[in-house]
């Protein structure tokens, strides 16, 4: 027996991972999927009832359906971007001659490991209309005050402003990391040509920065599109349906309104999503040169 | 040599610059504290922002009138639970990957980290539910397992591959099975591994919210729901949300001000090297 699990270390040891991945993740995905060429509505007396494509159908025609996937990648791209640009600007400062580096890392850290509904239920009493202190700010800027999360044209720029505070930490020190491995003879035999700072930046550091800057990138849009903490405890989607994300939306039409087969189509089409540009993101960094 | 002894304008602006942007990401958190010793009243009073005398009232209703110590026992005990389940799952299947390259398995997991979790929360609850599992520890603590395994499987990875190879071979020749070799060579020195991993699998545990929000019931209630509860009650209490929200962040912050080396690693290792 241990002879033989000896010999067979490379697929015993493994396994209980697999069987758990399995059994908790890629059999209830496989329930969705099958539930969402169903109508039911989870009740034990009436069975699940085979609808073909109906669900999938009712989802594209559903004008909420196309709101909430606008929402979600206009929300996940401006928020990525946002974060990705001031995250090498901010490793870009950090990399200079700062005093007490270590602990401006360590409380640049907070953020990103703070609960997220603690966060969100800060930023909820932040951006209060009245007694919140972003409006004081306005204020104090004489400028004229905002209504933020309360408002529908302002809710998403209010949410991409959380996400960019929370994240835009973990871009930044992705970099950094990648900014102190660099080596030194580019730079050197540049300084010799007498290359600019500005050139010197564009064609030696992002060049060289690109793997690390593509795992972090990778790593946020994954998430951000995946966001649901932050955008549930601030507002649930609202107001009406205006920061209603595909997760939001997926939530909603499960749990509150039980509609189980419309539901898990759109779960499903959201796992298509997410799934694709990983794969995408994926095989643009091994292009970049990174391993996995 | 030289370089210690440089202050220059520019390195003085870029030290201020940077101390300025830190404090921008701290003040939510200033804010947070703040409000959290304050009585309504002041918070309401948007005239005088710094000028009261700290009270500890909200702390004290959190306590007593919320129970709120049931559930930061509840976010505990899942939280310990699933990251113990998540070594004891993850650590073999770590090193099999880290040893023998094993790639599909490694991207296993990292779909694994990857699927949005909304994506099979319907089934959990339906299968949960027949089970008659809503409101256990035992379905938290599978649930919030699939969190803590991929994460410790993505950590340990790396470390295990920049193990060197000969500590394992000497056990051989002394002797030892592989299993032997992992169990008394290989596991004692992955201690910094163990740690960072478990650390981060613990925050992710404790920090969930989604898992719980539709598998954990009164009995079982954790921090995050309890906090957000909070919110549903008619008129917002803010003394009190944000006293809860300190008392779910603080364990949080302190484990961050002791252990930043190894929690920085663990965030940024995997993509840093990747």
């Amino acid at each position: 027996m241990l002879y033989w699990i000896d010999k067979n270390v490379k697929w015993i040891y493994p396994l209980p991972a697999v069987l758990f991945v399995g059994l908790m993740m890629i059999f209830p995905i496989g329930y969705t999927f099958w539930l969402s060429f169903h109508e039911w509505s989870m009740s034990n007396i009436t069975p699940p009832l085979w609808v073909t494509l109906d669900n999938y159908m009712s989802l594209f025609k559903d004008e909420l359906f196309r709101e909430s996937l606008w929402i979600t990648f206009y929300f996940t791209v401006v928020a990525v971007g946002v974060q990705t640009v001031l995250g090498i600007l901010l490793a870009l400062l950090m990399n200079k001659h700062i005093i007490g580096k270590g602990l401006v890392k360590t409380l640049f850290l907070l953020p990103m490991i703070a609960t997220p509904v603690a966060v969100g239920l800060v930023w909820v009493l932040i951006y209060e209309p009245n007694v919140g202190v972003a409006n004081i700010f306005l204020q104090a800027l004489g400028l004229p005050v905002q209504e933020w999360l309360a408002s529908p044209d302002l809710v998403i720029p209010s949410l991409i402003l959380i996400d960019v505070w929370e994240w835009t930490p973990m871009i930044a020190l992705i970099v950094l990391a990648g900014l102190v491995s660099l080596p030194k003879d580019p730079y050197e035999a540049a300084i010799v040509d007498g290359a600019s700072g500005l050139q010197i930046f564009w064609n030696i550091t992002l060049p060289l920065l690109k793997p690390a800057i593509y795992s972090a990138v990778l790593l946020r849009l994954i998430d951000a599109l995946k966001t649901f903490d932050i955008i549930y405890a601030t507002t649930q989607g609202g107001p009406g349906t205006s920061s209603q994300t595909l997760n939001i939306y997926g939530y909603v039409l499960g749990f509150q309104y039980f509609q189980i087969g419309k539901a898990s189509a759109l779960l499903m089409v959201f796992f298509a999503i997410v799934l694709s540009l990983s794969i995408l993101v994926i095989s643009l960094r091994k292009k970049a040169g990174a391993s996995l | 040599m030289s370089k210690r002894k440089k202050i220059t304008v520019k390195s003085i602006s870029t030290n201020i610059l940077v101390y300025f942007i830190l404090i921008l990401f701290i003040l939510p958190f200033l804010w947070m504290i703040l409000a959290s010793f304050k009585t309504q009243q002041q918070i309401l009073d948007t005239s005088n922002l710094f000028g009261f005398t700290p009270n500890f009232d909200n702390y004290i209703s959190v306590f007593t009138k919320y129970a709120f110590m049931d559930f930061i026992v509840n976010s505990f005990l899942i939280a310990v639970a699933s990251t113990f389940l998540g070594l004891i799952l993850g650590l073999p299947a770590a090193y099999a990957i880290a040893k023998y390259k094993q790639n599909g398995l490694g991207l296993l997991i990292l779909i694994a980290r990857i699927v949005p979790g909304i994506s099979f929360l319907i089934p959990w609850f339906i299968i949960f539910s027949r089970l008659e599992l809503i409101d256990t520890y035992t379905a938290l603590t599978l649930s919030h397992t699939l969190v803590t395994m991929p994460f410790i499987i993505w950590v340990m990875i790396p470390f295990f591959e920049s193990m060197p190879g000969e500590l394992e071979e000497s056990a051989r020749i002394d002797g030892c099975t592989t299993t032997g070799a992992f169990l008394r060579v290989i596991l004692p020195i992955s201690g910094p591994g163990m740690i960072t991993s478990s650390i981060l699998a613990f925050i992710f545990s404790w920090n969930n919210f989604m898992f719980s929000l539709i598998l954990a019931g009164e009995k079982t209630k954790t921090l995050p729901i309890a906090v957000f509860n909070f919110l549903s009650y008619s008129e917002i209490n803010w003394g009190g949300l944000m006293a809860a929200s300190v008392i779910i962040t603080l364990p949080v912050l302190v484990i961050a001000l002791i252990m930043q080396r190894f929690i920085i690693a663990g965030l940024t290792g995997g993509a840093v090297k990747g």
